[in-house]
């Protein structure tokens, strides 16, 4: 397969590209944070979303989705990321709806996906309990209780906690902190009692929330996938939230870069645009290039998860750690190459840099992808 | 693709029967590499053997049509060919100026004669070429080059000096950039011509560099005749030849830093630092640096594959082949860096048995030029901000 966009996905991003920059532009994520909204993102665009087919995107067309696959999800995102939409998109239409559909049971494919396909229900994934992403320090545990479960434990920076409608919450049914296996995945409701979520206003201004859980009791059907075998089904989920990050990291960059390009063509110092100047024009040059490679393999990653999910770790590790690394470098670069007014609340680039910081950390920094693909590589 | 997987199961097939198992080993040094040429000699009969096979299959060329001993492959099969070969750890059969630079300069530029006559020597492996490009006074400038050509009715008369012409010393014919008009403008009176180096007038001398090798030479042309079909392209135009070319030396180079069948160098560096119990390499931040460079290059390998597939697709800059030369370079400087890392001292050793004779040293050193021939780094950084960033002249 060419390591392009086919026809069809380059219309697709082509459509998802004016329709963003129409109705989810950056003054709607300044609306949405000088207004302090309680949901955090906008409920009309997503019903447009779901209009598009893009709540459904990864949601089988038995179930009402349009079951596209990760290329397709990708190309949203980077859009996602251009103009700093807030959106459920990631969290419900990717990591609950990828969850789902991988490994839930019939019963509860039939409840959760059409709703969200229908863009009803907001959903969340509560996976990290600390600072950093460590998947395997899970510390949350599910007790046996009756004929179902008890869960005890704190959850934090779930994406869209507050406002989701159900939660796919990883806790330790057995081993300790560290085992790679003894996970297993629940789908809870948020208002079972015992339940708290305290949401967290983030840096980017995008949604997040702490998840504390006090003897929340569970039907045993609210497991989804295998007692003790959730952490395979994690692994695939963290997977596709990688490569979506990754994709939306890109767009991040790109558009701080473009910015920046425009400017250094437009800002006069010493008679000269200062895009003259050899010292930033290597430095834009540099950057150009950093760019590029990322999105080779970000576009890799994901065709590496539409068409051998099972073994696309590596790929997926190469592509969060670049996207992390390169757009990173963008925003920074971005802020000063602006000067003064990059550091200025006015000025969009700021925003930018925000995000970059919070999605570079998301499901894993570079540090993270580093180490884990040393392992997979066995040194 | 059905087609396709056909042509991957036949292509390994053939390979596995046909390259033979010393040809499956990562070449150590230079003198691994089959060059060819008319003073070639082999190193061993399964270097002639793997040669021999592979330029009847056409496969020393695979995507060259096969009027001029190409193997006329799609671009999708050489792909799959390529990727059979480094699985199965193949090496290249033959490694040439002519496959890397002068065929497709020829392939767009050469007469129909030119191409017929001289391409087919290219894929078998028989002329040896090297390219008489930069000056003492024209390096990253290369278009105020000064050796001339005069038109001397039935010849060229070619005076002046080459310097850096890679393998001069061992080349039978070079192509070369000569000043055919003194008077017009620097880009516009320059020719593109190739001749034969045991001409009458045209001598080389070896440079020794820090490696204690002598890759380069100093190229000498004293009252050389050139028949003037030998002028490739059209008088005067020769610069658009030179671009042209320039873009598939910065492939050539950049791709150096697709680490392809090397060994993996958390592997390398295992074996000369130990690991820890929990099998992880002894030292932490070596193993940090080299999990950093090995997502690049896995990036900059997948950036190669989509950079042909754009070209490919019509979609392609032409200026997007400094990103790889420059990006393939550094790259590859940052191996050779790691290398060395984690070699420590048994690397640093220059004349022993050990280390043959300090081949890693001479490689890591060897790399150091890959940033400043064909363009310096700088160079391509100019190219990038210009040409596709569209930045103004300062």
């Amino acid at each position: 397969m060419a390591l392009l966009l086919t026809e069809e996905q380059t219309m697709l991003r082509d459509s998802v590209r004016g329709f963003l920059a129409d109705h989810g532009p950056i003054s709607q994520l300044r609306r949405l944070r000088d207004s302090r909204d309680p949901v955090g993102f906008s409920r009309d665009l997503w019903a447009q979303f779901a209009d598009m087919g893009l709540t459904g995107l990864l949601v089988p067309e038995a179930f009402g989705g349009t079951g596209l696959g990760h290329v397709e999800a990708g190309l949203v995102m980077e859009e996602i990321g251009r103009n700093l939409t807030p959106s459920p998109f990631l969290a419900t239409a990717l990591l609950a709806a990828s969850a789902i559909a991988r490994a839930g049971s019939v019963d509860q494919k039939s409840t959760y996906l059409p709703t969200i396909a229908s863009g009803k229900l907001i959903a969340a994934v509560a996976v990290d309990e600390g600072p950093k992403h460590r998947p395997h320090a899970i510390e949350m545990t599910a007790k046996r209780h009756g004929n179902g479960f008890v869960l005890d434990g704190a959850k934090a920076m779930v994406v869209d906690g507050h406002a989701a409608d159900v939660m796919i919450v990883a806790a330790r049914t057995s081993g300790t902190a560290g085992d790679k296996g003894g996970i297993t995945l629940f789908l809870v409701n948020p208002k079972t009692a015992g339940t708290a979520i305290e949401r967290t206003i983030m840096v980017d201004a995008h949604n997040s929330a702490r998840v504390e859980f006090r003897g929340v009791a569970v039907d045993a059907d609210a497991v989804l996938g295998d007692v003790d075998q959730g952490g395979d089904i994690l692994a695939g989920v963290l997977n596709v939230g990688r490569a979506a990050v990754a994709a939306e990291l890109v767009g991040v960059g790109e558009e701080a870069f473009s910015r920046s390009i425009a400017y250094l063509t437009e800002r006069t110092q010493f008679g000269k645009t200062i895009g003259q100047f050899q010292a930033l024009q290597h430095r834009a040059a540099h950057l150009y290039s950093e760019l590029e490679i990322t999105r080779s393999a970000v576009l890799k990653a994901l065709q590496v998860l539409d068409d051998d999910f099972a073994n696309a770790t590596a790929f997926v590790a190469i592509a969060k750690a670049r996207a992390g690394k390169s757009s990173t470098l963008a925003v920074q670069e971005a802020v000063q190459m602006h000067g003064g007014m990059g550091m200025t609340d006015a000025f969009d680039i700021g925003l930018f840099m925000k995000r970059a910081r919070v999605a570079q950390e998301l499901f894993g920094d570079f540090n993270f992808q580093a180490v884990a693909l040393a392992q997979l590589k066995q040194y | 693709m059905p087609d396709l997987e056909t042509f991957q199961r036949d292509a390994r097939a053939w390979l596995e029967a046909n390259c033979p198992p010393e040809m499956r080993t990562p070449p150590r040094n230079e003198e691994d590499r089959c060059w060819g040429g008319k003073r070639w000699k082999f190193e061993s009969a399964a270097q002639r053997t793997w040669l021999e096979r592979m330029v009847a299959k056409g496969w020393t060329v695979p995507e060259w049509p096969t009027a001029y001993g190409g193997g006329g492959l799609s671009r999708e099969e050489a792909k799959v060919l390529r990727a059979e070969m480094r699985s199965l750890g193949c090496r290249s059969p033959l490694d040439s100026f002519g496959i890397w630079m002068l065929g497709p300069a020829l392939l767009k530029y050469g007469s129909e004669e030119q191409k017929r006559h001289y391409l087919p020597q290219i894929t078998r492996g028989e002329i040896r070429w090297c390219q008489g490009y930069s000056e003492p006074n024209a390096g990253s400038d290369l278009a105020s080059l000064q050796t001339k050509a005069e038109d001397k009715g039935d010849h060229f008369l070619i005076n002046g000096q080459k310097i850096w012409t890679s393998y001069a010393d061992k080349a039978d014919w070079i192509f070369c950039l000569v000043r055919t008009d003194p008077a017009a403008k620097k880009h516009e009176g320059i020719s593109f011509l190739l001749f034969d180096m045991t001409s009458q007038g045209v001598s080389t001398k070896p440079i020794l560099l820090i490696s204690g090798k002598s890759p380069f030479c100093e190229t000498f042309f004293d009252n050389v005749k050139v028949p003037k079909n030998q002028l490739v392209g059209t008088l005067n135009k020769g610069w658009d030849i030179a671009k042209y070319l320039l873009t598939h030396e910065r492939d050539m180079i950049g791709s150096m830093g697709d680490g392809g069948a090397n060994r993996p160098l958390g592997q390398v560096a295992a074996q000369s630092l130990g690991t820890t119990a929990a099998g992880e390499l002894a030292d932490p931040m070596l193993r940090a640096d080299i999990a950093h460079f090995e997502i690049d290059e896995a990036a900059f390998r997948m950036t190669m594959e989509r950079a042909g597939d754009m070209m490919k697709a019509g979609q392609g800059n032409p200026a997007f082949s400094s990103v790889l030369k420059y990006y393939g370079t550094e790259l590859n400087k940052r191996r050779h860096e790691l290398l060395m890392s984690a070699g420590g001292t048994d690397a640093l050793e220059w004349e022993s048995d050990r280390s043959h004779n300090g081949a890693r040293a001479r490689n890591w050193l060897r790399t150091k030029a890959n940033s400043i021939e064909g363009g310096t780094s700088e160079v391509q950084l100019n190219i990038v901000a210009k040409r596709i960033l569209g930045l103004p002249d300062a």
